[in-house]
């Protein structure tokens, strides 16, 4: 899926532009990035490091260091499922499995068709509603099993 | 909007917002003030705020609907609270929204079905008489629920920004970190430090630039205290930082905050917007003064080490989170080589109470060395979990049976786990101890930030212990060995343990293990990784020894010493246990009992989940 090269829209190049005189830049360019292309495509970075003069080793440090920056692209449905402790407690971690059950494709691993992958979160915050799934920024509480082929449905193909 | 404001300004706007809510209130105008913390919104409380909004334009009511901040009582959300009748609505669906309007708000009649406590129809059931708001007390948590975070009128005309205005105008900035001394306010973020000597090393130092930066970068699993806190009022937080620049000589602060947070982080930029346009941020001569400060964002990325003060700030810095040795402390030697005050949301949202109620008001709430409340988030093995606030000195007892009303499922308590990754698990014998820092402290727990997971019998002590060290091995920055290879080393023996092929050597291990960890670590993360061990190894040794000693996991919980049978008195014979074990190992024919062999079985749980009889049983 999109293996065509990508280069800094011009949005992005002014964000960058308007954030490079100011100390402590990276981290709030790197977020700018992925939350237009929804990972850090490599020739992005490239790029990046070139404007910014920041060597790409030191680049890669930093996106490698935090769970929060991604170097694959997610499929095209981001399923988080929260494995804090309050939801690992009212079974989170089965939740987990079913839902690799369900996909045929095992944590932060793409379905072929590229609709959906999986990510393991840290506590979303809503620990009232555990077990707690997230789709798309959308917050799915108290989740069991026999919900999730009908929750998959909702974003399958839309 | 564009006129900055003068204190005189500020104190006319107060009035005059006081008095509209006056003559609305003598009016007959009622409140329905809607949940729009995270936990309602996403159980249906965005589609009733507008479904109430909608039936109330029909109706023509007189009524004003507000969307609060977190009102904790996540458990039974939605929640919608009228004022000034102070009756508490809960599990509200967008289908009542008529019944509320039509028939309580135009109509004077109480909707009954939609009480907490049906059977109190007659008295109404107001808010507090619910046993969960009973023996709260709130200070950090005081606008929550009560105002519109992304009104900035709200927040003034709710005492807001008369913090700032008294410590601009009618306090010396020695006198107001003499006040904080006073109030006996400690760190909330863990450790417990005296915030207000923090702010006096950091107000004694001579430096042409200083910080203050507030850490929102809630990592811990299980706590969303300040998650809420920023949600429901995010101004307090804003005018805490002014108050502590003003107190240290600062003029600019940074919010460290959780990318994972987006609600948050959208109601801050709209309070930093709204303060910049009344002349409260932003600018120079603030209020009229010759105070001037401002506020930027800066996001995490989801690193539980940035916690740890020198990393959080070399995250601030695009740097990599890697803690450094202290000293030098960042009060001293921080943010780029500047004095840096680094306080947690908690802690800063009592900041402005304290200013104008004083420091004797607050030390006059808690315990001796423990001052003012605790926010903490109930979750776990609780009927009612959500976000509380209790004065310090409380029991666990009272938080989980009172406040929590007990354990579900009519299960037996096993444990509360205080701290997060860095705390302990309390047994049942500590029920009855007041908290405060120190006990927790004496009992190997920590405050810690304020998660409390309430765990019961069917909850495995090592399983717990293995997902706490689970977490700090894949937090560990790396770079100091005790806990790189510590935590790993930790982790490897618990997988044994749990898989059952521990040794009665492995207790002394890993106590040498925790302690070589809590001695040598760089930072706090490796320093405290191992108390959920120590706990473990203090309080709930019995168990352990039954997984190496007996092979067994008395909760069922470790599925590798589980031992499945099938119950021949309730077997008919069905086959369903038979066709979803993946390895063959059950065995009989159609309507005749069916065995497990025991050395084929892989333990998966797959019949025991299908049997709708529930003939297998675990053992």
């Amino acid at each position: 899926m999109s293996q065509d090269t990508k280069t800094l829209t011009p949005e992005l190049r002014a964000f960058i532009e308007e954030w490079k005189p100011k100390p402590g830049n990276l981290i709030m360019v790197l977020h700018r990035i992925q939350q237009t292309y929804g990972y850090m495509p490599r020739e992005i970075v490239l790029e990046l490091s070139d404007l910014l003069e920041v060597p790409l080793a030191k680049i890669y440090g930093v996106i490698t260091f935090y769970n929060f920056f991604k170097l694959k692209q997610p499929g095209r449905n981001l399923i988080q499922v929260c494995l804090g402790t309050a939801c690992y407690l009212k079974g989170g971690d089965d939740i987990m499995k079913a839902l690799e059950a369900e996909l045929g494709v095992g944590v932060n691993t793409v379905t072929p068709d590229g609709e959906f992958s999986t990510e393991a979160v840290r506590c979303l915050g809503c620990c009232g509603l555990a077990p707690v799934i997230v789709i798309n920024g959308e917050v799915f509480g108290k989740v069991t099993k026999a919900m999730l082929p009908g929750i998959l449905d909702k974003f399958r193909n839309k | 909007m564009a006129e900055k404001l003068t204190r005189e300004g500020l104190a006319a706007l107060r009035a005059s917002l006081t008095t509209t809510n006056e003559k609305d209130a003598k009016g007959g105008k009622q409140y329905l003030l809607v949940c729009g913390g995270t936990a309602c919104d996403s159980n249906g409380g965005m589609g009733l705020y507008a479904a109430l909004k909608k039936a109330a334009e029909y109706a023509s009511a007189n009524v004003s609907i507000v969307r609060t901040g977190c009102m904790g009582f996540c458990e039974r959300g939605p929640i919608v609270k009228v004022l000034p009748s102070d009756i508490f609505y809960v599990d509200v669906k967008p289908e009542d929204a008529a019944a509320i309007i039509n028939e309580h708000i135009v109509g004077g009649q109480i909707v009954t079905r939609l009480l907490y406590d049906k059977s109190q129809a007659e008295v109404g059931n107001q808010g507090k008489d619910i046993d969960f708001y009973a023996k709260q007390q709130r200070i950090v948590l005081r606008h929550c629920g009560l105002i519109d975070p992304e009104k900035i009128d709200d927040y003034i005309a709710h005492e807001g920004y008369l913090g700032l205005e008294k410590a601009l105008f009618d306090m010396t900035p020695a006198g107001i970190i003499q006040e904080i001394l006073d109030s006996g306010l400690r760190g909330r973020g863990g450790a417990g430090f005296p915030t207000g000597k923090k702010w006096q090393f950091s107000a004694g130092v001579e430096a042409d630039q200083k910080y203050i930066v507030c850490n929102a970068d809630e990592g811990d699993p299980g706590a969303y205290m300040d998650r809420s806190t920023l949600e429901g009022d995010p101004h307090a937080i804003l005018e805490a930082m002014m108050i502590a620049g003003r107190a240290t000589g600062a003029t600019k602060g940074f919010i460290y905050i959780r990318a994972e947070y987006p609600l948050a982080i959208k109601r801050l930029q709209i309070a930093i917007e709204q303060a910049r346009a009344y002349g409260l941020l932003g600018c120079e001569n603030i209020l009229g003064s010759d105070f001037t400060f401002d506020i930027e964002l800066r996001f995490g990325a989801g690193a539980f080490v940035c916690g740890e003060e020198t990393a959080l700030l070399a995250s601030i810095e695009g740097k990599r989170g890697q803690p450094t040795p202290r000293p030098p402390f960042p009060a001293v030697k921080g943010l780029w080589g500047k004095p840096t005050i680094i306080n947690n949301v908690e802690t800063l949202a009592n900041v402005a109470a304290i200013i104008v109620k004083g420091a004797k008001w607050f030390s006059s709430i808690g315990t001796e060395t423990s001052k003012g409340t605790k926010v903490f988030a109930l979750t776990g093995k609780v009927k009612n979990s959500g976000l509380i606030e209790v004065p310090m000195g409380i029991t666990l007892r009272e938080i989980i049976f009172d406040i929590g009303g007990g354990i579900p499922n009519g299960r037996k308590f096993k444990a509360a786990q205080t701290g997060g990754p860095s705390g302990g698990m309390i047994p049942p014998e500590f029920l009855d101890m007041p908290i405060d820092y120190e006990s927790l402290a004496k009992i190997g727990s920590i405050m810690g930030s304020g998660g409390l997971i309430v765990m019961d019998d069917t909850d495995c002590i090592v399983d717990v212990a293995k997902f706490y060290l689970e977490f700090t091995v894949d937090e560990s920055c790396g770079k100091c060995m005790p806990c790189r290879i510590g935590g790993r080393a930790l982790l490897n023996t618990l997988t044994r343990i749990s898989e059952g092929n521990g040794e009665p050597s492995d207790i002394q291990k890993m106590r040498d293990i925790c302690d070589a960890m809590n001695r040598a670590s760089l930072c706090g993360l490796g320093q405290t990784a191992s108390n959920p061990v120590q706990a473990m190894l203090r309080y709930f040794m019995d168990e352990v020894l039954e997984h190496i000693n007996n092979r067994k996991c008395p909760s069922g919980k470790c599925k590798k010493l589980v031992q499945y049978r099938i119950n021949p008195d309730r077997c008919v014979g069905c086959t369903a246990c038979a066709r979803v074990c993946p390895v063959g190992a059950i065995t009989g024919k159609v309507k005749e009992k069916h065995v497990i062999d025991p050395q084929k079985c892989v333990k998966c749980g797959q019949c025991y989940n299908t049997c709708k009889l529930h003939a297998i049983t675990i053992a």
